[in-house]
Formats: C-alpha cells, sequence, structure tokens
C-alpha cells in the first residue's frame, strides 16, 4: 500500500502513464444509481479477489454516454437499450439483480407502510392534480390514518434516470393521460415538483421537506429509514414493498427478449410488487487493445457476484438473477472479443 | 454640526431651524444605523458559512481524509474502511499547477504588451476589453469550450481538459494584475534602464518584472486560489474520479467535484466528508489570499 | 539624468533590436491569443448551438418546453433564460442596498484602524469558492426558508392582494427562486461593496470637506455629493455585479429546484441557463438534439453576459483611471 502510494505520488507530475499497480486490477464503470449500494458492496468483497471497482453513479444516461464514448470499462442503466441501438454502438446488455422502486413520503405521524396509494391517485400527484395530504380520496384510501394537512411536494429525477424510467412507464401503463402526456424516459418534463440529482438526492430532499413524496430505488429508503407507501397492484390487492412481494414479481420474469430486457412493471399476481425492474450493464463487444483486460476483469467481477454476491444482494432487498439466466448470460459474453477476433471471456 | 439649514429653505425662526436640524441629524443617525446593520448583515453570513464550515466539516477531519481515496458508503457495516480524500486533494493539486504553470506566462506576456507596447493603441484596447470580459465570464461556458474542443477530439473527460479550462480562467486574472503592476512603475525608471543602454526587452524582464515582482506573484496567488475552488468547468472537462491518479489523458479526480459528488450522495458520512472537503477548500482558499494581500501590503 | 559613462557598443543594439523584436512579438502574439481565445469561444458554442437552433428555428428562443422524451424532443430557452435574468435581477435588488451600506460605512462610519480588516473581511467573502455557498445555501439557507417562512407565513403571504401571487406556491421543498436569488445575492455582494468602496474613495476630499463646511450630516455629503459624482462608476459596479449573478453555477444549481418550468412565485423552482447546463450536460450523448440545445444556451448566456459586461465596462473605465 506504501509502495503504491508512493509510485502514485511520484508519477504525479503530467506522467501520461501511471505504473499499473502488481495487485489490483481496477475496472472503471458509470451510470444507474438504481444498483449503487449493491454494486459498491460487491465492488468491497471483490477486493479479496483482486479486482478494484471503480463506480461512479451518476445516473444511467450518464452510463450509457460515458460507456458509448468508451471512456468506461462498462456502463450501468435500467432503462434496457433496444437490440437497434446495442447494435449500433457494438454493445451487449445483461442484467445482474433486480430492484424495486417504491414511493417516500415525509409525513409527521404516518408510519412506515401505512399509507396506502392507488394508481389513480399517485399519477394525480404527479401531474399536479392533488396537492394536499388531507385530500377527500387519500383521506378515503386511508381510513384510520391521520393525514397531515400539509401541501404535498412531489420530487422527480433531475438527470436521466433509469429509475425514472422505469417510473415513467409504470404511470403510462396504468394511466392513458400518463402516457400521452408526460411520457415514459429516462427523463421528462414533469408537471410539478423539484428536481434532484440521483437516487440519493431525493431521498435527502424527501427527508428534509415534509409534505414530500419521491421515487427511488428500495435500497435508499431502506438505508435512509424512510417511510414507504402501499401501492395497490393490478390485481387489486395494496401491497407492502418487502423481499418477497419483489420476489414474486421475479418469477414472471421472461429473460427471452433481446438484450434480457424483462419487463416486471404492472404484472399480473396477486402479491406482487407492481413496480420491479432488472437493471443493467453494458459492455462492448469491441474493446481496443487497451481495454481487453479492463473486459476480462469486468466479467470476472460479475461472474463473482454471480456466484457470491446473493446475499449481499438479498441483504439491501434486491433480487439475484435466476441461475439458468446467469448461465445464458455467461454464454452471450462469447461476443466480447479482442481486436484479433479471440474471444475475451475464458479466453 | 450647526443648525443651519443646507437644502431647506431658510428658516424663518429659530425653531424651524432646530426641528430641520433635528430631522436631519434623526435622518442621518437612521441611515448610519441602517448602513452598520448592512455591515453586520454581510459580516453574518461570513460567520455563517465559517462556523457552518467547521461545525460540519471539523468532526470528519483527521488524518484518514489526508491517507486515504474514496470509498463507498459504511452504512450499515461499521467493519467498512471509511474514505478519504486524498485522490482529490492531489488531483485538485495536480490541475491547479499545471493550469496556474500553463496560463501564467501567457498572462504575464499580455499584461506586458498591455502596459509597455500597447497604451492607447486600438489593438491594446480590445485586448484589455476581452481580458475583462474573459475574468467575469460564466466559467461554465469556458467548460463548455473545452468540451467542444478537447473533450470530444479526445473522446472522453480528461484531466487534460481540466488543466486547459482552467488555465483558460487563470490568464485573465494574471493579465489585470500584471498590468497594474507594472503601469505603477514610474516611467523615470524605465528610461533610466534605457538610458543606460539596455534594450527594450532587458528592460522590461530584469528591472520591470522585477520591480512587480510581488504584485504579480499576488496575482498568480489569486488565481491559483481562484482555480482551486472551481467546480462547473471542471464539471464538463475532467469530470472527476474516484481513484488517485495522475494520468492527465483519463478524467482526473479534484476536491470541489469530489465535494459535489459526496455532497449529493445522500449517505450522511460521505456528506460529513464532503463538509470537511469544503472546509479544506475554503481553508486554502482564504489563506492564500491574505498571504496574497500580506505580500502586497509589505513591498507596496 | 545625469551623463554616465557608458561604452557605446552599436554591434549589441543590432542583435537586441532582434531581441526586442522577438520579444515584442510574442507580447503581441499573447494578446492576440486572447482575442482569438474569446473568438474561439463564441464560435464553438454558436456552431455547437447550431443543430439546435437549426430544428426549432426562431421560436427555440421563446419556447418553454422541454422535453426529452425520445421521439418527441422539443427544447427551448424561455425557461432558463427567463430564470437567469430573474434570479439575477433579484439577487442585484437584494445586494445594492446591502452593498451601498456597507460601502458607506467603509468609506465614512468605521473609524479608521477598523476599516482595514472590515474591508478585508468583505473581500474574503469574495474569495469562497461558489459550491461553499451551493452548500451552505443548500444545508442552511433553504431549510430555514422551509421552516422559518414558507410554512408559517406561506399561506397568509399567499392571501396578499396584489403581490400575494409572487408567493403562492405548492413548492414546499424550499429549493426555489427566492433560495437562488438569496445566495446569488450574497455571493454579488462583496464585489459591488468593494467596487462601490473604491469609487467613492476617489471622490476628491475638497468636495466633500466643502459639504461638511456648510454643516451639512455625513448622510447629507453622501446623497449630495458623493453619489452624484461617482454615479455612473456605481452603475458599473451594479452591472458588473449582475454580469456575475447571471453566469453562477454551482451556488444556483444546488438551490434552484431544477425545474424546467416558469416559476409563477418567488417559492416555485425553475432553471437558469447555468443550472441546466450543469445538471444535464455531463450525461447528454456527444452530438445529440439535447447536447446541441445546451450550447445553444450555453450562447445566449455568453451573448446576455458579454452585454453587461460590455456596458459595465464602459461605465466604470473612464472615471476609475
Amino acid at each position: 500500500m506504501n509502495r503504491r502510494a508512493f509510485l502514485a505520488a511520484a508519477s504525479l507530475p503530467l506522467l501520461p502513464s501511471l505504473a499499473r499497480a502488481q495487485s489490483p486490477v481496477t475496472i472503471t464503470g458509470a451510470g444507474a444509481t438504481f444498483p449503487r449500494p449493491v454494486y459498491e458492496r460487491w465492488g468491497q468483497a471483490a477486493r479479496a479477489e483482486g479486482i478494484q471497482l471503480n463506480y461512479q453513479s451518476i445516473g444511467s444516461g450518464g452510463g450509457i454516454n460515458q460507456i458509448t464514448n468508451r471512456t468506461v470499462d462498462f456502463g450501468a442503466t435500467d432503462a434496457p437499450r433496444t437490440e437497434a441501438q446495442l447494435r449500433e454502438a457494438n454493445l451487449i446488455q445483461f442484467p445482474t439483480v433486480m430492484g424495486s422502486v417504491v414511493l417516500i413520503v415525509n409525513l409527521p405521524g404516518v408510519a412506515d407502510n401505512a399509507l396506502r396509494l392507488t394508481p389513480e391517485v399517485l399519477t394525480d400527484i404527479f401531474l399536479g392534480r392533488l396537492t394536499r395530504w388531507n385530500d377527500p380520496r387519500l383521506v378515503e384510501l386511508n381510513r384510520g390514518v391521520s393525514l397531515p394537512n400539509l401541501p404535498v411536494s412531489p420530487v422527480y429525477r433531475a438527470d436521466a434516470s433509469g429509475t425514472t424510467f422505469v417510473f415513467t412507464t409504470y404511470l403510462s401503463r396504468v394511466s392513458e393521460t400518463w402516457r400521452t402526456g408526460p411520457g415514459a424516459a429516462t427523463s421528462i418534463q414533469w408537471p410539478v415538483g423539484n428536481g434532484q440529482r440521483g437516487n440519493e438526492g431525493i431521498a435527502n430532499a424527501v427527508r428534509q421537506t415534509p409534505g414530500a413524496i419521491g421515487y427511488t430505488e428500495n435500497a435508499y429508503a431502506t438505508v435512509n429509514r424512510l417511510v414507504t407507501t402501499q401501492l395497490r397492484n393490478k390485481a387489486g390487492n395494496f401491497i407492502t414493498p418487502t423481499l418477497p412481494a419483489f420476489e414474486a414479481a421475479a418469477r414472471n420474469a421472461d429473460w427471452t427478449r433481446p438484450g434480457f430486457a424483462a419487463d416486471l412493471v404492472d404484472l399480473n399476481g396477486g402479491d406482487v410488487w407492481p413496480i420491479v425492474s432488472p437493471t443493467f450493464i453494458l459492455l462492448p463487444t469491441n474493446p481496443t487493445a487497451e481495454r481487453v483486460e479492463g473486459s476480462r476483469a469486468t466479467m470476472r467481477f460479475f461472474d463473482w457476484a454471480f456466484r457470491n454476491g446473493a446475499d449481499a444482494a438479498r441483504r439491501l432487498e434486491y433480487i439475484p438473477i435466476p441461475e439458468a439466466v446467469q448461465n445464458a448470460v455467461r454464454a452471450s459474453w462469447a461476443q466480447v472479443r479482442t481486436p484479433a477476433g479471440a474471444a475475451i471471456w475464458n479466453a | 454640526m450647526s443648525a443651519t439649514a443646507m437644502h431647506a429653505a431658510p428658516a424663518r425662526d429659530e425653531a424651524t431651524a432646530r426641528r430641520l436640524g433635528r430631522r436631519r441629524r434623526l435622518k442621518d443617525a437612521a441611515v448610519r444605523w441602517l448602513c452598520l446593520g448592512a455591515t453586520a448583515l454581510g459580516l453574518v453570513f461570513l460567520a455563517s458559512i465559517l462556523l457552518t464550515l467547521l461545525w460540519r466539516g471539523l468532526p470528519s477531519l483527521d488524518l484518514l481524509i489526508f491517507t486515504r481515496d474514496f470509498e463507498p458508503t459504511t452504512y450499515g457495516d461499521d467493519t467498512l474502511p471509511r474514505g478519504g480524500l486524498r485522490h482529490a486533494i492531489l488531483g485538485t493539486l495536480l490541475q491547479t499547477a499545471a493550469a496556474t504553470a500553463i496560463g501564467t506566462p501567457i498572462g504575464l506576456l499580455v499584461g506586458t504588451y498591455l502596459s509597455e507596447y500597447a497604451r492607447g493603441s486600438a489593438l491594446g484596447h480590445a485586448v484589455r476589453f476581452v481580458s475583462d470580459v474573459l475574468l467575469s465570464a460564466p466559467s461554465i461556458l469556458i467548460g463548455l469550450f473545452i468540451y467542444q474542443l478537447v473533450v470530444l477530439p479526445m473522446g472522453g473527460f480528461s484531466g487534460l481538459a481540466g488543466i486547459l479550462a482552467l488555465a483558460v480562467i487563470v490568464i485573465p486574472v494574471v493579465v489585470r494584475t500584471t498590468e497594474d503592476m507594472l503601469s505603477l512603475i514610474p516611467n523615470t525608471l524605465r528610461e533610466a534602464v534605457v538610458a543606460l543602454g539596455a534594450p527594450k526587452w532587458k528592460m522590461i524582464t530584469l528591472v520591470a518584472w522585477r520591480a512587480a515582482l510581488s504584485g504579480i506573484v499576488t496575482g498568480v496567488l489569486l488565481a491559483f486560489a481562484r482555480i482551486a475552488g472551481e467546480t462547473a468547468p471542471l464539471l464538463l472537462t475532467s469530470f472527476g474520479n474516484n481513484i488517485l491518479s495522475g494520468e492527465v489523458g483519463k478524467a482526473m479526480a479534484s476536491l470541489p467535484i469530489a465535494i459535489y459528488q459526496q455532497a449529493n450522495s445522500g449517505f450522511p458520512d460521505l456528506i460529513a466528508v464532503a463538509w470537511t472537503g469544503a472546509l479544506l477548500v475554503t481553508l486554502g482558499v482564504l489563506l492564500i489570499n491574505i498571504a496574497a494581500r500580506l505580500l502586497l501590503r509589505r513591498k507596496g | 539624468m545625469s551623463a554616465t559613462t557608458m561604452p557605446a557598443a552599436p554591434a549589441r543594439r543590432r542583435i537586441s533590436g532582434t531581441g526586442d523584436r522577438i520579444f515584442e512579438w510574442l507580447c503581441r502574439g499573447a494578446g492576440l491569443l486572447v482575442l482569438a481565445l474569446l473568438g474561439a469561444i463564441i464560435l464553438t458554442l454558436f456552431i455547437g448551438g447550431l443543430p439546435a437552433f437549426r430544428e426549432f428555428g426562431v421560436q427555440f428562443l421563446w419556447s418553454a418546453e422541454w422535453n426529452p422524451v425520445e421521439g418527441r424532443e422539443r427544447y427551448g430557452a424561455l425557461v432558463p433564460v427567463l430564470g437567469t435574468v430573474v434570479t439575477a435581477v433579484l439577487a442585484i435588488l437584494f445586494a445594492v442596498p446591502v452593498a451601498f451600506g456597507i460601502a458607506f460605512t467603509l468609506t465614512e462610519l468605521a473609524p479608521e484602524w477598523l476599516r482595514r480588516p472590515l474591508g478585508t473581511a468583505v473581500e474574503l467573502l469574495a474569495a469562497i469558492p461558489s459550491i461553499i455557498f451551493g452548500m451552505w445555501g443548500l444545508f442552511v439557507l433553504v431549510p430555514l426558508i422551509q421552516h422559518h417562512i414558507q410554512l408559517p407565513f406561506g399561506e397568509t403571504l399567499g392571501a396578499l392582494p396584489l403581490v400575494g401571487v409572487l408567493f403562492e406556491s405548492n413548492n414546499f421543498a424550499g429549493t426555489s427562486i427566492l433560495a437562488a436569488s438569496l445566495v446569488l445575492a450574497i455571493m454579488i455582494l462583496p464585489f459591488i461593496a468593494a467596487t462601490m468602496r473604491d469609487v467613492f474613495d476617489q471622490v476628491p476630499p475638497v468636495f466633500k470637506e466643502s459639504a461638511y463646511g456648510l454643516g451639512a450630516t455625513r448622510w447629507e455629503v453622501m446623497t449630495g455629493v458623493v453619489v452624484p459624482y461617482t454615479r455612473v462608476s456605481v452603475v458599473g459596479g451594479v452591472m458588473l455585479g449582475l454580469g456575475r449573478a447571471l453566469g453562477e453555477t454551482m451556488a444556483v444549481t444546488f438551490v434552484i429546484g431544477n425545474a424546467n418550468r416558469l416559476a409563477t412565485s418567488l417559492f416555485d423552482p425553475t432553471n437558469t441557463i447555468a443550472s441546466v447546463v450543469a445538471m444535464e450536460f455531463p450525461e447528454s450523448l456527444m452530438g445529440s438534439l439535447k447536447q446541441s440545445s445546451l450550447l445553444a444556451l450555453g450562447f445566449l448566456l455568453f451573448v446576455i453576459s458579454f452585454l453587461v459586461l460590455a456596458l459595465s465596462r464602459w461605465l466604470l473605465r473612464p472615471r476609475l483611471k
């Protein structure tokens, strides 16, 4: 450690290539904030395997941008790319975990998972049509919960976000008004509310503002100890956002779509949480010679995570990818080739 | 203060004169209190910022900040190592020093041009005007400019782009101080040197620059302090990095960017580190400013 | 000049002629480089923004849309431009009276021994990096606005006749035009105060002394002598502060609320050109319409700042020197 630090410091005056330390290989990734907590946990554990992960959570849009420009080893996004987009950018896409989008609120006096929301009410909140927490519609839904007389302050993602993509896909499915209005994308024109950067920013803003409601990946709610809400699913049941409900959705995933883009939003099923999504890694199929090592190490890292990271993922309430799919993913890695044309994985 | 009314119509009698005088004095006193209040307000803001920095930044200020690079949040697991800002501090020092090294000579030459060659010429006016515009131009636009010029062709963010963006900000600062300092030197000195047979360029480099040295150095220090705290241009050029790296061809960490990213991270321990970084940057910048001022006062 | 015995060296003079020429061209070249730099910046921003201008036409300037959804992309400059101008103007409104008070204190009211430390304290405020203001704004000022102004008084303020609409908002997150303007005001305060102080100090003492001799109060000297004499330069200093406020990025991005919508109330969130570029540029795809629109916004900001700064310089220059 000391020698590395000295080497690093000595090479500071503009030496173009730092003498790569003998020990860990560093892989750099950028993108979604959705899976950041689990990637970082995996990253810490993988140090023992000789892999150092440098992950910049800048949002799915940023991740797509950076991997398209090949400035990182891999990109991370929750918004899956289409087959055409992947082909054009020479990327392959594979899932790593599944996570869920939950609603977090800051309502004094309202306990965790006590508030009930329906798709209609949720859409109206983000359309700006429902502006006070003691609105009769909410009171009707929540007999037994004393709702404070506060204005509703929606919080959304100001950066291009896969979490936004998942959430707005859900809203577009449950509301025609939303579908033809703001629509579903990583970044939209929000009718009301405040914008924040990252899942972390939403969590922060909700924590600081009484009456705020925001959408985040579940781990951020847990980690920040924020109050989440129930949501009524397609079957008509009010579901609490817990691991069993997420797993119920995950069980119905169809992984045969191109790019493994399983759609887990607003599924049928009695105990299913309606807003679940896989999160994806984008990897170049044609890394340059200097990036081959990084590509190999990236695949090693995720292979290790598939085999050993399930516990850490579950502890953070992400759902691991089923083993059959993991094998399919590894098979797809054969497309990643060196400039000479040899497959990098198991090469 | 005598009771003679200055603006008002001449008083008809003693009583009116005294009353008008009292009103003026009251107005004067009222305004005086308002202005003192305004000054106090300004000082309150300064104090609030400094106190907030100290209050939030000191708790996490320890040796780890200087010896550790970025680590993700330790939330939920206290056995995990706490991260530091070493990568950011060194990245900032590298980029700031390199930018100053590039921008200072250019600024020095331009300031010399304005003071020694172009006093009153049209080109001189133009250059001075442009330099002043660049001085106050929004730094994010400098970032956009370097993005188009350097980042796009290179295909990605890099420390080099960050250095160039900062250098563009350094130039007008050095131009302004160099020109001001050189213009303070009396012409008699210049004439004396030239009369001794020295060529103009030697007069400038060996005599004028030396005479204005403390002022020029002050300018360089102020430029250094200014770019050390710049975030916006770096956001679009060197972008930030979580690991210690001296490679200018790749994205590079810097203290302001690290503060920005960690302050927005949502995790309390990372936010605390961000505050410590903010404290370090502010202390550094303030110390350099004070040192520059003392230097100027001693020589000038 | 006394006669110095200096051996004439004509040979040396010829070589030094070359040295002089080289050095002069070096200096002039540096000057031209600075000119070229400005030209390059303007050109780069304009060329980068051209696709957006071509796609949306002149409507880009007054369209309030900002829709990044693929297939329906439409971008317009109205929201960021308006946000930039409004926050800057409000910042000036807040800052100028306070700056004036500080300048007055520094030049007239404060005792001699206090003037320099006070002046230094004000200038140190100017040296603090803008990201610090952003963090302070987000973690200190915004909760202050939320909990001590908006939540207790928001409803009553909103109910006021005429001006009520300025305060009526359902945004209670605290990040708003008001927060951004206040932070900007504090940031430009020292610049305006320092410029005013420098300019006030240049009033010939004889003018002030004659006024005092006639029995004028300090305030009357200020309004009757100093301000009329320095009026043009004061406006120039204010414009300089305005120029800085227009371009400020980090302080604003933290506290303005990042909403691409027109704000109708002081408590509404919105965006400035600088904040929308800072937030959305790093993640925009190279060569995309969004990136081009952001560059076009950058070009607009440059034009606006350039005009304000040019005006400020024109007002300041002749008097100061």
